[in-house]
């Protein structure tokens, strides 16, 4: 097993994903095959290969620092479950 | 018995510098101050679905500047990556941070302690974004029951500085907090308004065994965003510290927040589970290669760093103690520099500059920069009183003048006529008189009590109202009294 019933947990709770006692059995299962698929990787031989940091061969896309205008705020907060004298309310934090 | 002859304090920093762009650092948004809640915000900065980031180059700019102020390697080849964290302060559940790949490393400022000059290392220093603001509904972040959020902040452009653990004292650390943050304000890395959150400190502190050489575990503090609650936070918890350590305890390694009101720290503990950032490559963002042109294009624009000036100006005969004054801030540093290309006597000009000067900045509660004279003008002053046309004692008048109205000081002498006599002529009129007047005190002298000659002088000074030269008058005076 590439991965244990505790890591699918811990993830979940990283995630603040509330998962039923079927749903992590059925998630460990299928996070570990798709983990051994992945490992076909460490067969090939790395030893030369450069780590890559980015698939596309771009580098320093750049932009120059000049204002734009900001979206009004009644757009801004048009998604937001909840919203209060133009702020964002969330639940107590910690 | 006090805690340090038991324990060695071990300390490390890091520090959040908001840099000095006008928009943030992956859209347009203004990075102005003080805006409404969520008005400086669009699709991107708020993560919206299906936007991508674009890297400000001033942003780039800035971090290279500040890593060569710190004498750190800029890094040829450097990228981003994610911090996942969830955490309503981030609207994306993650923070675009640098990981293993930071813009400058292995770096080191100098330090004056009492010991002399002490060299603390400057691990590494990354480019991220600023987190949004939470405003809470209680005293504290631990006694809210809900949290209202502005994402103004979120996106402007930070650079993380981390210190070696290289620290033993709070004074230490204060000393490293001064020059870090008056070296990003002298390169313009950063403004540097403590005040508003443009600079803010998190405090690494273990205590070991005095001779130990293995580091204790530390607490981290964040978020202390002036050098007094660094300092007051740093005692608390190395009493916190101490008393656990000294019960047969063990510290717990924490992250930790300061409640300034209470002046204590408290714990964070709830979040530490989240501390698993699962960084992984930002790929939303390609890579940055930094050519040695451009590092040494940014290397030319470097000014004469806060160190070097406070040599120049020694050399030129300030003390160590006031060299140290004028460089504090470069608004001073600079006003002086300016005085200084129209004034010879450096060390006249500093005592001016220094004091009232300076304390009429105080008493009418504005910068130098916005000073209402201008360093042509204090220099100005300062001739006047060494070629000997007004007095110092005239000059303190004459410096509130200026400040008061903007006027040149040679143009106050004028209208005031407060120019010194420093004719042989009226001195001797005046002179006489006083003689005259003061027979016990003439005799005084005659009899051989130098003493005696410093009353007339002094008379003779009043009589003129303070504007007789005094060196003149003494010679006058004994030439008379034979």
């Amino acid at each position: 097993m590439k991965i244990s019933r505790k890591d699918v947990e811990h993830v979940a709770l990283l995630a603040r994903l509330e998962l039923t006692e079927q749903e992590i059995e059925q998630y460990t299962e299928q996070l570990d095959s798709i983990l051994e698929y992945a490992a076909t990787l460490d067969r090939l031989d790395t030893e030369n290969v450069e780590p890559t940091a980015h698939a596309v061969p771009l580098h320093n896309v750049l932009r120059a620092d000049e204002v734009k205008s900001s979206i009004e705020r009644e757009k801004a907060l048009q998604n937001s479950p909840d919203a209060e004298e133009g702020f964002y309310r969330v639940p107590r934090i910690v | 018995m006090s805690v340090f002859d038991r324990y060695e304090m071990v300390c490390g920093v890091e520090t959040h510098v908001e840099l000095a762009t006008k928009t943030k650092i992956f859209c347009g948004c203004t990075t102005e101050f003080g805006g409404e809640q969520n008005t400086h915000v669009c699709p991107v900065c708020l993560g919206l679905p299906g936007v991508l980031p674009v890297l400000n180059r001033e942003v780039v700019n800035l971090a290279i500047k500040a890593g060569l102020a710190l004498n750190c390697e800029i890094a040829e080849f450097s990228k981003f990556d994610r911090k996942n964290y969830y955490y309503p302060d981030l609207p994306k559940n993650y923070q675009t941070s640098q990981y293993d790949l930071p813009i400058c490393k292995n770096g080191w400022l100098m330090i004056e302690t009492a010991e002399g000059q002490k060299k603390i290392g400057i691990t590494r220093a990354h480019m991220e974004e600023d987190a949004g603001k939470l405003v809470h509904g209680g005293e504290t972040i631990t006694t809210s029951d809900e949290s209202y959020v502005d994402y103004n902040r979120t996106g402007v452009p930070l650079l993380e500085i981390v210190s070696e653990p290289d620290m033993r004292s709070i004074s230490e650390v204060l000393a490293y907090l001064e020059q870090l943050v008056q070296i990003l304000e002298y390169t313009e890395v950063s403004d540097c308004r403590l005040e508003q959150g443009s600079v803010r400190f998190d405090i690494n502190v273990s205590l070991r065994p005095r001779g130990s050489t293995e580091l204790g575990i530390r607490t981290e503090t964040k978020n202390l965003n002036s050098f007094s609650s660094v300092r007051r936070c740093m005692e608390y918890e190395i009493a916190r510290q101490a008393e656990v350590l000294d019960a047969g305890e063990k510290v717990v390694q924490e992250t930790r927040t300061w409640d300034e009101g209470r002046g204590i720290t408290l714990s964070l503990r709830s979040k530490e589970e989240a501390h698993d950032y699962r960084y992984f490559p930002e790929p939303d963002l390609v890579p940055m290669v930094i050519d040695r042109e451009w590092v040494e294009e940014i290397r030319k624009t470097l000014p004469e760093l806060p160190a070097a000036r406070r040599e120049r100006l020694q050399i030129l005969g300030l003390s160590a103690y006031d060299a140290e004054v004028i460089t504090s801030s470069k608004g001073l540093a600079d006003f002086f520099d300016k005085a200084l290309r129209q004034c010879e006597d450096a060390k006249s000009l500093t005592n001016w500059v220094m004091g009232d000067f300076t304390r009429l900045l105080k008493a009418n509660e504005v910068s130098v920069v916005d000073s209402p004279i201008s360093p042509e003008q204090v220099a100005e002053m300062v001739n006047l009183i060494e070629k000997g046309t007004i007095s110092g004692k005239i000059a303190k008048s004459v410096i509130e003048e200026m400040f008061a109205t903007g006027k040149d000081a040679s143009v106050i002498v004028k209208e005031k006529g407060l120019a010194q006599i420093s004719d042989e002529s009226a001195l001797i009129k005046i002179i006489d008189e006083v003689i005259a007047a003061n027979p016990a005190s003439v005799e005084d002298y005659r009899a051989g009590k130098e003493r005696a000659i410093g009353f007339l002088v002094g008379q003779v000074m009043k009589a003129s109202k303070g504007q007789a030269n005094p060196g003149l008058v003494n010679k006058l005076l004994k030439e008379r009294l034979g």
